[in-house]
């Protein structure tokens, strides 16, 4: 067994003149939030669906936890697709109990987990509701349990989030912390970046069919740090050493000012502070972390350029 | 589990336990039985009994004419011209003129009515005048009735098959009923359930349940599964209609019992000892019982055959067929969009009905023989063929054909399933689906 859930090695998929997805390698260590990023027709989906078993690669492989995909993982992979969707005329502990036994439990497993989700959830009373007769939230949240329902290693959500007002965004979002800290790994697929700001520990950027990006969240934030540090104070900002560059300053409305400075690589930053220390009244003071969001656009813009 | 069988299992469960389902299962007998119940009441209503009023100026008719079911007479003293005003008022149907030199001149014989006299009415005065003509004249040649009797020998012709299991009396009307009624059978549920496979790929592409349903299982064993399980829901209706009508024919057979067991007493009667009938007419028009010569037609058709071919030709129609439909189904976007992919669907079986009726008049002519080989049309055309009787061999190569038939289709139908399903928000075109069947994986 290896420490990677799931493995692409050098998928391409093509249809028709359109290649969805070129050479596209990736490592999802086990027991991760995996943050599937890109922008839109990026391939996402048709990666999702080669891992799935939906569609087959035109070439590369999948490996799921040091084996070969093959049919029986299905078991082991949990699937929420971003088109959610339930037979809207089954009552709703029937179309769970048939889902659940399509991804291989046998009934009385499927109804013991059920149960539990059932409690979890406080959504006993919905067993004998026909699935058109929920709230579009109330059917995610059912869509959400036949996803996870039969204990999947591997939980591959597309846009999860989608649909919950934030009472119910919450509650996925404590299910799939739990769920990660059970052992299981999720890959999770949004334009949302804060989610994936807050949730994820590795990311992976596709745009164009190409990954461009990927890596421990932290790492891949260290590497696009600026050495920018923000400066919030009131006074004159003068003859700081060139070394230091001020950029942006700005007033902000209660008052103060506001700058920020770029220190060279090799410099310390309890310099900068000393400097500053002399010069002006500091209210706060931070390193600039770029957000998730300005790295995404940051690659994706300079990639499409 | 086998995931197949929980496939079969739920599209099954889902819609026999549809209220439509429940409803036409009850509805279907009832609708057959009141069918034959209207043709039956039909032709008993359509037997109302005219009144005629007759001027004999002749006076050699008077009482001589039979009243039966159909036709009562009444001999009127008065005028033509009088009678001729008055008939209407007074209730008659017609008024028949009798001249007084009928006897010589029978042309000259005048009927009236209000509205045009129907034929089966022209035809039954002519015939009871020309009858009492006949015996006038014979009278008076020296011949009785007795003698004419005497001398009537009754040759009724039977219409015999030859078949491998030896004579069999057959019955061409019955034979043709039964046939056109298994090919109607088949085409209409060929394209009920049909359509019902399409109806069901179109909800799970449409609610987007189908990506959650093919990450567990194949796009093949899904469509598979959905067509069996439709399949098995037309054949549980088959079987419940046939128990129910079965049921309500006996039922019905025991309320309107008293007339068949008269009519069949008096045949049993007639075949003994040919008592003297006086009225010849009255028996051709009788013939022969029709309820047991229906039974006997029956008795001689291979039942088991017809029912056997019956339910492999629905299955090989219905698979050929409903894996087209789940692939139009598959792909298109809604209900509209399906237009333009039926059609070429629905041409051939269209096509079948009408070469159907050509088979029922000349079931082994060369069209009916080579439409009943191409499995697109065989289902409904080999039923046609099957009561009057098909060589073995040809029945072999057509159902063979139908299998591979079948096959080719599903083939066909399954690579453009399981693209089309999730293909969302797109036009698609038949170049378009071409190009489908030959995608990978």
């Amino acid at each position: 067994m290896t420490d990677n859930i799931l493995e692409t090695h050098h998928i391409v998929k093509q249809y028709a003149a359109h290649r969805a997805l070129d050479d596209v390698s990736l490592v999802v260590p086990k027991g991760s939030i995996f943050g599937l990023l890109g922008p839109n027709g990026a391939g996402k989906t048709s990666l999702i669906r080669i891992i799935n078993q939906i569609t087959a690669p035109d070439s590369g492989e999948v490996i799921l936890d040091g084996e070969r995909l093959k049919p029986d993982h299905i078991k082991r992979i949990g699937y929420l697709p971003e088109e959610r969707g339930l037979y809207k005329k089954m009552k709703v502990g029937e179309q769970l109990l048939y889902l659940a036994q399509l991804k291989g439990l046998t009934e009385k497993q499927a109804m013991d987990k059920l149960k539990i989700w059932f409690v979890k959830f406080d959504i006993k009373t919905w067993w004998e509701k026909q699935v058109q007769d929920l709230s579009k939230g109330m059917q995610q949240k059912i869509q959400f349990v036949a996803t996870v329902m039969h204990e999947p290693d591997l939980i591959i959500l597309d846009e999860p989030f989608s649909g919950f007002d934030p009472i119910n965004a919450n509650l996925i979002k404590d299910e799939i912390l739990e769920l990660r800290d059970k052992g299981k790994t999720i890959i999770f697929s949004t334009h949302r970046m804060e989610s994936v700001e807050e949730l994820c520990d590795y990311i992976a950027l596709i745009n164009r069919s190409r990954k461009v990006l990927d890596g421990a969240k932290r790492d891949i934030k260290e590497q696009f740090k600026t050495n920018t540090y923000h400066v919030e104070y009131q006074g004159t900002l003068n003859d700081l050493p060139t070394a230091f560059t001020v950029m942006n300053t700005r007033q902000t409305e209660d008052g103060f000012i506001r700058a920020d400075i770029k220190i060279p690589p090799d410099a310390a930053v309890n310099d900068l502070v000393r400097h500053l220390l002399d010069r002006v009244a500091i209210r706060s003071f931070g390193e600039n972390i770029p957000s998730i969001n300005e790295i995404f656009i940051q690659t994706v813009g300079d990639n499409n350029d | 589990m086998n995931i197949i069988f929980l496939i079969i299992k739920r599209e099954y469960l889902v819609r026999v336990r549809k209220k439509s389902f429940i409803i036409m299962t009850i509805l279907g007998p009832l609708l057959i039985f009141g069918f034959y119940a209207i043709i039956g009441w039909a032709a008993v209503s359509s037997i109302n009994q005219k009144k005629i009023a007759v001027i004999d100026e002749s006076g050699r008719f008077d009482g001589k004419f039979k009243n039966d079911d159909e036709t009562a007479y009444s001999f009127l003293k008065t005028p033509l011209a009088t009678a001729k005003k008055t008939f209407v008022k007074d209730d008659y149907n017609a008024l028949v003129f009798i001249p007084k030199d009928v006897i010589e001149q029978p042309k000259t014989v005048q009927i009236f009515a209000e509205k045009s006299v129907s034929l089966s009415l022209q035809s039954n005065i002519e015939r009871d005048i020309a009858k009492e003509i006949e015996t006038i004249k014979l009278g008076e040649a020296g011949i009785t009735q007795k003698i004419i009797q005497d001398a009537k020998v009754n040759v009724d012709a039977q219409t015999i098959s030859l078949s491998d299991a030896g004579e069999k009396s057959s019955n061409g009307i019955v034979t043709t009923i039964i046939s056109g009624f298994c090919a109607v059978l088949i085409y209409i549920s060929v394209l009920i359930y049909g359509t019902q496979v399409m109806r069901g790929v179109m909800e799970e592409k449409t609610s987007r349940i189908v990506e959650v349903i093919i990450s567990s299982v194949k796009p093949f064993q899904l469509m598979m599964g959905k067509i069996i399980g439709v399949a098995l829901v037309g054949l549980t209706q088959f079987m419940l209609w046939i128990v129910l009508t079965a049921g309500l024919f006996t039922i019905g057979t025991k309320l309107i019992g008293q007339p068949k067991e008269k009519a069949t007493s008096a045949m049993d009667s007639r075949m003994g000892a040919m008592p003297g009938q006086d009225d010849v007419q009255k028996k051709m028009a009788n013939g022969n019982n029709p309820v047991a010569d229906v039974m006997k037609a029956i008795d001689t058709l291979n039942i088991p055959l017809i029912i056997g071919c019956f339910l492999f030709y629905f299955l090989g129609g219905y698979l050929l067929y409903s894996a087209l439909f789940g692939a139009v189904g598959a792909a298109v976007d809604s209900e509209t969009e399906t237009q333009q992919f039926m059609f070429p669907i629905m041409m051939p079986i269209i096509a079948a009905i009408a070469f159907a009726q050509i088979a029922v008049r000349d079931p082994d002519g060369p069209l009916a023989v080579w439409t009943s080989m191409i499995p697109f049309t065989s289902p409904v055309v080999m039923m046609v063929r099957i009561p009057f009787g098909v060589p073995g061999w040809q029945l072999a190569v057509s159902m063979g054909l139908l299998i591979l038939g079948f096959i080719g289709t599903t083939w066909l139908a399954a690579r453009i399933y399981r693209v089309g399903i999730l293909m969302y928000g797109k036009k698609t075109s038949f170049r378009e689906l071409s190009k489908w069947v030959f995608y990978k994986g």
